[in-house]
């Protein structure tokens, strides 16, 4: 053990999942030290988020604010929100625009590389006070992250250690991510939700094929996703990251859909407008739903056409703030963005296959209580965390534990 | 300016708005709009930014009657309640039968466990038509809730 954790994992491995680490605050405190100040990338904002050469936007890593800007060079940059006199947030708003950033407090100032290059008074007034003779900018520059750009996706690290994002990513999930992110993107809307659960629960949740035809509803009696469709399981190598996919077309009858009571499987509602589910297969490979995560704490989704990113921000061991970011093509018709208004309908935090994660994670939640030093089950498809060709499996969950064990050390 | 028959027509429709969502007579929700219509929540951040998607969106009745469905027997959420204040509604005349109405409001959730939050303020842009025919009553071709900051604790299930 590399951490310091009073944490014994069962002798099961993968396959369990102790319900103490969605409420501790010993566990909540090593993840911001091992994950996100360790060698995993966080996604920061979209490339075209920053436009501009001086435009720099608020963001975080893990619950770390942090800022990425563009620098008049061109060049993205990211590095800690906080001034390194005293410590307050520089940017307290969502972003803004010039070409040095001001602490309010004492008007300590910093490019956009997060070098200090100014400090009030340094030489004092009338020369009395001011700071002493030894005293250096360079020795405060703020806290640097690497920062590469993927696709129009800006991701950020704090680690040295960290590999390339390309080699982070691996080749399968850049596919899939290249696949959605295929030309410039326009944003078309923001909004969050504030889910009451820990910040694993609701990644878990992402990572979980088995729940997504049985707590969604509206996938089912719509047919919009459906186990019985064609469609499969990537997880990489590190397990962390997951790609889960299906073609909507290829439904083909299920006894265990139609057989069992599920209270999922309806047949008998019609939407009195179903211009909702009208579509364009607009990567021309036939995939209706594509989910994508990115350790720790990414999601890009292709719902139909719907598009969006989800950034998943913590705010304590038992809340979690889930930025969500609409997206469609600069070269979208009129038509197209019409679809991608109404499919907005399925996701986000009122959306039909979407509103249901708001809520179970918080049954987790409020659960955790009786749950003592137990851990949950995660046998669903075997138990190993490899790519699989049914989504009746909870491969990636076991594949976002064992990231998340080799990071943190448990 | 209106007429005061006008103004109180208004904050009548807008009083049973409210009322079949309060009164969970969600059924109802559809019937104060036009067939054809347009319906949106939105964060008012969004619509200042000339963003178009927010949380939910309907160009026809039939896509809110098909959310009361959905919210009836597919969706799955908490039993949850909403009570509705709105108020300061200023309303002008736009020709045509049509009136355009803007209103505050401020909804309350109350959980099954008993838990009441401040869920959501913000504002209501309405175009009102009075040529409705059958009832009499005027109908809304379009509701826009712009809700105040862009936070939704949870979820949003009933409409606002």
């Amino acid at each position: 053990m590399r951490n310091s954790l009073a944490l014994t994992w069962p002798k099961e491995g993968l396959t369990r999942v102790p319900y103490a680490l969605y409420g501790r605050e010993d566990v909540y405190a090593e993840e911001r030290a091992s994950i996100f100040r360790g060698p995993s990338w966080s996604y920061l904002c979209l490339e075209v988020e920053l436009p501009n050469p001086g435009d720099y936007r608020a963001t975080f890593v893990g619950d770390i604010p942090v800022i990425v800007a563009r620098d008049m060079d061109g060049s993205l940059n990211a590095f800690e929100n906080r001034c390194a006199h005293r410590g307050a947030l520089l940017c307290f708003k969502r972003g803004g625009h010039g070409r040095e950033i001001s602490c309010v407090y004492h008007n300590w100032t910093y490019d956009l590389r997060g070098n200090l290059i100014g400090v009030a008074f340094e030489r004092g007034i009338d020369r009395k006070g001011g700071m002493p003779p030894d005293f250096k900018r360079e020795d405060h520059a703020l806290r640097r992250l690497r920062v590469e750009n993927f696709a129009g996706l800006v991701f950020g690290t704090f680690s040295p250690d960290a590999p390339t994002l390309a080699d982070y990513l691996g080749e399968a999930i850049a596919a899939r991510i290249r696949r959605v992110l295929c030309k410039p993107v326009a944003v078309l809307g923001y909004s969050s939700q504030m889910l009451p659960n820990n910040w694993k629960i609701y990644v878990e949740n992402n990572r979980d094929s088995y729940h997504a035809s049985l707590l969604h509803t509206f996938f089912t009696t719509f047919r919009v996703n459906r186990l019985s469709q064609e469609g499969g399981i990537i997880v990489d190598d590190s397990g962390g990251h997951h790609v889960s996919y299906s073609k909507r077309a290829t439904d083909k009858a299920s006894r265990e859909y139609d057989s069992a009571k599920l209270r999922a499987s309806r047949d008998d509602y019609r939407l009195a407008d179903p211009s909702l589910l009208d579509g364009r297969d607009e990567f021309g490979d036939g995939i209706t739903l594509q989910i994508l995560t990115v350790f720790p704490t990414f999601v890009l989704q292709q719902v139909q056409n719907s598009l969006a990113v989800r950034q998943v921000v913590p705010r304590g061991v038992g809340q979690t703030e889930l930025f969500w970011t609409h997206l469609g093509f600069t070269d979208d018709d009129a038509a197209m963005r019409a679809i991608r208004l109404k499919q907005s309908n399925l996701v986000g935090p009122g959306g039909y296959i979407s509103l249901e994660d708001g809520a179970v994670g918080g049954f987790i939640q409020r659960a955790l209580p009786a749950s003592g030093d137990e851990s949950s089950i995660v046998t669903m498809g075997g138990a190993d965390a490899r790519s699989q060709d049914t989504r009746a499996t909870e491969t990636a969950v076991r594949g976002f534990w064992k990231a998340y064990r080799g990071m943190m050390g448990v | 300016m209106v007429t005061t028959e006008t103004q109180l027509a208004v904050e009548r429709l807008l009083a049973r708005y409210v009322a079949s969502l309060d009164e969970d007579r969600l059924e109802e929700w559809p019937d104060h709009f036009t067939e054809k219509c347009r319906y949106q929540i939105i964060s008012s951040e969004n619509h200042r930014q000339g963003l178009p998607i927010g949380v939910f969106f309907a160009d026809s009745r039939d896509m809110l009657r098909d959310r009361v469905m959905a919210l009836r027997q597919v969706n799955v959420y908490e039993p949850q309640g909403y009570r509705h204040l709105v108020s300061s509604t200023l309303v002008s005349d736009e020709g045509g039968g049509i009136v355009a109405a803007q209103s505050n409001y401020m909804v309350v959730r109350t959980m099954h466990d008993g838990t009441a939050t401040l869920f959501s303020t913000g504002r209501y842009l309405d175009r009102i038509t009075f040529q409705t025919g059958q009832t009499g009553e005027p109908l809304f071709l379009e509701k826009l809730v712009l809700y105040d900051g862009s936070r939704i604790d949870t979820l949003l299930a009933i409409p606002l």
